[in-house]
């Protein structure tokens, strides 16, 4: 390691790059003045007591809670039958469908958006917390799968035709084999889709409306409208909420991992 | 875990054919019966078809055409979890989140066995395999053998009446394989079902079954037992895959001579136009003289170089070049090899009653 000191060096580098913009807003979120300032001439946690008793930022809280979760499971479920079917495909067929699940990581959000708009219009689906957590799950499907599937391609495929061999049938080889060995890769799949719905916003604001109102669409419109710190402390929420349960994904990983390793 | 007796392990296999998609057949019209409680090894060498076979018994894979039947009953659209079969994999195929325990449990749980009869059933599989109070382990703290001993648990607990094996052994080293064929063969003494095995390892295939069919492209080329096959080949490619042979490509004259080069050889064969044949000669069976004076008469010879030596002990291993390509073996008690050198020559001679004729197909 001390053979490479600039190794060490752009790497911290890129590290602070990475982090200190995100945590600025930390600090700010605890300031005592009415702007925006860095770093806060004075402490405070007013700007928490808005966040967590103002109505209209605890239903956007609330709001994007329920949205995450059912956008999570919706996505949970069906990537993981997804990555199943597809690990069963012949490899052409496999490559093209797998390609179409994964689109909508490139195609741009806004387009997404404007496509699900006019669709939602139709539908009467438009200004529905549903029809948030409906698209987002479209957006969090390619990572279920992508986690799912890595997850599969490390196990024996002979697993399942031995359980089949041994008198289970295909929903019991599921539950029973497929399942359990998979979980780590749905679960990670479970939390990356729970945090991509948790702080997406460019959906969320094309479908938004009065009732409707994620916490990203909310800091949104309060930074257009009018200035209100509220949301340094809404931003650190959402840093919170959407780091803890990856690092703790991680963590649980790496253990895991090195468990495995250790055999 | 009493032996049956009965039919109930017969499996008759009548015109079996697999195709995939538009490709070539790549089980060609096979067609077996196997007693109940037999042991029947499906020998060959990679891609000719005898894998394909075993899965298409186990119903992993799909016939094209023809028939399974067990105890004269028609399987062939039974999906796998339907044919109470045991299946030993490869690679053992051990359920790695569950206990050994746990995984000789689960084809009983399937059938939803009472709790405490699984119990007893674990324990004593358990015994069988000489695994006894290894349940609670993960199949990844067992060694490759212990592992495939839990497979071999699992395939029998549920008292199927067939045990398919797939290549079980070819994972472990030798000194483990040996020692597994001897308890594959005791559990087929001691469990009375039909075993149908599949292995490239001809040794393997000797040293366990009561029959064995050897594959080639996709058809069942020859099938007997071990000894029959070993003494009679019946084709090229049988001799070839099973044992050494010395193997002359000569022409079966009508009247009981075999040519070959200009040697002619007394043969006992059926009376016919002449014939293409090889005629094969198995190591054991030839003997080595140093001058021609020293070959009995009747003897049927060529002479050959010597082209390497190697005591194995219990016996000499000779190898032979009789020129023009031809090449073979002889296998003789350690002191009848004394004297010979690389390069010698020496005359190969053999009692015609030990050679065996085989088409060239």
């Amino acid at each position: 390691m001390n053979a490479r000191p600039w190794l060490k060096i752009v790497s911290v580098l890129i590290g602070l790059f990475l982090t200190v913009p995100t945590m600025i807003v930390v600090p700010m979120s605890f300031s005592a003045s009415d702007t925006f300032r860095f770093p806060p001439a004075e402490w405070s946690l007013k700007w928490y007591e808005s966040l967590f008793t103002a109505p209209q930022w605890t239903d956007a809280i609330l709001n994007s809670l329920q949205v995450g979760l059912i956008a999570a499971g919706l996505a949970t479920v069906l990537g993981t039958a997804a990555a199943i079917g597809l690990s069963r495909l012949g490899e052409r067929t496999r490559g093209l469908a797998t390609g179409f699940l994964l689109s909508p990581i490139i195609i741009p959000n806004i387009l997404i958006a404007l496509v699900i708009f006019t669709a939602f219009l139709r539908a009467g689906l438009t200004g529905s917390l549903f029809g948030i957590a409906l698209a987002h799950t479209a957006l969090a499907l390619p990572y279920v799968v992508i986690a799912v599937s890595a997850r599969l391609q490390g196990m024996n495929p002979v697993l399942a035709t031995a359980g089949g061999s041994l008198g289970a049938r295909p929903w019991s080889v599921f539950r029973k084999i497929t399942l359990p060995l998979a979980l780590p890769g749905v679960l990670s799949g479970a939390v990356l889709a729970f945090v991509i719905s948790f702080d997406e916003v460019v959906i969320a604001l094309f479908l938004q409306s009065p009732t409707a109102t994620t916490l990203p669409v909310l800091m949104f419109n309060s930074v257009t409208v009018q200035i209100d710190p509220t949301i340094s402390a809404a931003s650190s929420l959402t840093v919170l909420v959407v780091s803890v349960p990856i690092l703790l994904a991680q963590m649980i990983g790496a253990r895991r991992g090195k468990r495995e390793r250790q055999r | 875990m009493t032996p049956r007796a009965s039919d109930g392990g017969r499996i008759e296999l009548t015109n079996l054919c697999k195709r995939y998609g538009s490709g070539p057949l790549v089980v060609d019209d096979v067609t077996i019966d196997i007693a109940s409680g037999e042991f029947v090894t499906l020998l060959g060498p990679s891609g000719s078809g005898k894998t394909t076979t075993l899965n298409m018994i186990a119903g992993f894979t799909e016939v094209t055409s023809g028939h399974i039947r067990l105890a004269g009953k028609d399987i062939s659209l039974l999906p796998p979890y339907k044919r109470n079969f045991g299946m030993v994999f490869q690679n053992y195929a051990l359920f790695p989140h569950m206990t050994v325990a746990q995984n000789i449990a689960f084809p009983l749980r399937e059938r939803k066995v009472p709790k405490a009869e699984i119990e007893r059933r674990v324990a004593e599989v358990l015994e069988l395999v000489d695994l006894v109070g290894l349940g609670r382990r993960r199949p990844d703290e067992l060694s490759g053998g212990q592992q495939q001993r839990v497979a071999l648990a699992r395939a029998v607990v549920f008292s199927p009446s067939v045990l398919l094996l797939d290549e079980p052994l070819s994972a472990l080293d030798r000194k483990l394989r040996q020692n597994l064929q001897q308890e594959i063969k005791r559990l087929h003494r001691e469990l009375g079902l039909t075993f149908v095995f599949v292995t490239h390892d001809q040794d393997e295939a000797m040293a366990l079954s009561d029959r064995i069919a050897v594959f080639n492209n996709g058809r069942i080329e020859r099938i007997g037992s071990p000894a029959d096959l070993y003494r009679d080949p019946g084709t090229r490619f049988v001799a070839r895959f099973l044992g050494e042979s010395n193997l002359f490509d000569g022409l079966l004259h009508a009247d009981g001579v075999y040519e070959w080069r200009d040697h002619k050889w007394a043969v006992h064969a059926p009376d016919g136009a002449p014939e293409d044949r090889d005629l094969v000669v198995r190591p054991e069976r030839l003997r080595i003289a140093a001058a021609p004076a020293d070959v009995p008469p009747n003897a049927n010879q060529a002479p050959a170089t010597v082209t390497g030596l190697s005591f194995q002990g219990t016996h000499q291993r000779v190898d032979l070049d009789y020129g023009g390509g031809v090449e073979g073996c002889a296998v003789v008690p350690p002191d009848e090899a004394d004297g010979l050198r690389p390069g010698s020559r020496v005359i190969a001679h053999w009692d015609p009653r030990h050679q065996s004729l085989v088409t060239r197909g």
